[in-house]
């Protein structure tokens, strides 16, 4: 792996994985993925009209981890987390109230409690529909869907094959990093609260580049 | 506000019936299994009045879960053996049991994302926090939900003689009043007890439109509402 990144001789010296993932994490601030990071290296390569280099999901991983222990060793109050399937480079916890009271306007909103239990609905039961939601709520969750998908926190996965078709929805990366999750698994006691038995009936994963359209969308906020 | 001081709030209470069943069986120390239907019906039809009064705008399923309440309570009445000759029928509160139940799980989940997004305030990351939109404008009370408000709120109105409500003795609070007095409370972060808040007053009115004001001026957060522990005394405080 090292010859592959010392390769191009003639090139100016590169900096090592590790110091390019270190810089890709912090650069861009919200969770990065290894195929992310992946395909930034290729572009890199092209843009500088090199092969595009070969790097596995492991040896990313392992840049990755080599640029947390540096962190966690030099103790500097940043760290680096796993989260929604990929890594955060983010501000230490116990350092927290110390950055609240630099940044001012840090108070960050706070999602209502009708916002929490339709997202802990949708994050057991994906994909759901409308009706399922409200089912358990016993009230209409109408504005509280359309504020979560503004927000990003949950999307439109397909229709149920139900009558009427009604739209299915689903949580978004950015919900896993919203909540520090790195996956759904990490959600408590996910056997008790996941789908009932055949409660999936009419549920077809979205074909192969299948979009839901930004109209159909809309339509169906409107009624 | 207007010029004349009407100041109309018509607020929007995003809690369902299932919370406020839920909230009566904690809040009375029953059985979720063996629920008391005829007090629980009672006191459910308290806080549906409650919040009539108080003009709130509660969602249509409040009534169907009362008349739901209704019928499981006559069925109740019945000796159990004049229920249903066939076999042995369940309990008429089952159904609303298992839904109960259900919710309530998934009200526990939501309690840990919450802890999950408190820790997650800890942390920032170089993007800029607050991409998020404030969430809705559903009154997000934290810690507080609003039938711990109408509870304290019904304590105070209770200790009053009665008197018709729908009468006013040329008295003359206007919820822009109590807002104003309400900023001035709690200027500076002060706290004071909600409960001592409404001790002082002698009026209906004036307890309508000061509880009226509290909720506008949680909605628009210039006040929160701090429990510390369940049913415990709640604290306002001001948050400029």
């Amino acid at each position: 792996m090292r010859e592959d990144v010392m390769e191009a001789a003639d090139a100016p010296a590169r900096p090592d994985l590790k110091a390019i993932v270190g810089a890709l994490l912090l650069a861009h601030g919200r969770a990065l993925t290894a195929e992310r990071i992946r395909e930034a290296l290729i572009r890199a390569a092209e843009a500088s009209g090199q092969d595009p280099p070969h790097f596995s999901t492991a040896q990313i991983a392992e840049a990755v981890s080599e640029v947390r222990s540096a962190l966690e060793a030099a103790a500097v109050g940043i760290e680096v987390v796993e989260v929604a399937h990929g890594w955060r480079m983010q501000t230490r916890g116990d350092c927290g109230r110390w950055v609240r009271a630099l940044l001012v306007k840090a108070e960050r909103p706070r999602l209502s409690r009708p916002a929490l239990e339709t997202l802990a609905i949708i994050a057991y039961r994906q994909p759901c529909t409308r009706a399922e939601i409200e089912a358990v709520r016993g009230v209409s969750v109408d504005h509280v869907l359309r504020s979560l998908l503004e927000m990003e926190l949950i999307r439109i996965a397909g229709r149920s094959r139900l009558p009427g078709r009604p739209l299915f929805f689903a949580t978004t990366p950015k919900f896993l990093e919203h909540f520090g999750l790195r996956s759904l698994e990490e959600l408590p006691a996910a056997a008790e609260l996941r789908r009932r038995d055949s409660e999936a009936d009419g549920w077809h994963p979205p074909a192969p580049g299948e979009k839901v359209e930004a109209q159909e969308r809309k339509a169906e906020d409107e009624q | 506000m207007s010029a004349r001081g009407e100041y109309r709030v018509r607020l929007e209470v995003f809690e369902g019936p299932l919370d406020l069943l839920l909230y009566l069986i904690r809040k009375n120390e029953v059985d979720i299994y063996d629920i008391p239907i005829e007090e629980i019906t009672r006191q459910y039809m308290e806080y549906l009045d409650l919040m009539r009064m108080l003009d709130l705008n509660i969602a249509g399923e409040f009534l169907v879960m009362a008349a739901t309440l209704m019928v499981i309570k006559s069925r109740m009445l019945l000796p159990p053996e004049e229920r249903d000759e066939d076999e042995e029928e369940e309990d008429p509160r089952w159904e609303l049991v298992r839904q109960l139940l259900e919710y309530k799980k998934f009200k526990e989940a939501a309690g840990y994302l919450e802890q999950r997004e408190a820790q997650q305030e800890n942390v920032f990351t170089p993007e800029e926090p607050g991409t998020l939109p404030p969430p809705d404008p559903s009154l997000s009370l934290a810690g507080v939900n609003i039938f711990d408000l109408i509870t304290v709120f019904n304590k105070a109105l209770k200790r009053l003689p009665r008197e018709d409500l729908r009468e006013v003795f040329g008295e003359t609070f206007t919820v822009a009043d109590k807002l104003e007095e309400l900023v001035q409370l709690t200027a500076k972060r002060r706290r004071l007890s909600l409960s001592s808040l409404f001790d002082r007053m002698r009026s209906r009115v004036e307890m309508v439109c000061t509880f009226l004001a509290l909720l506008e001026l949680m909605r628009v957060k210039q006040v929160r509402a701090i429990q510390e522990r369940p049913f415990g005394e709640i604290l306002i405080e001001g948050v400029a």
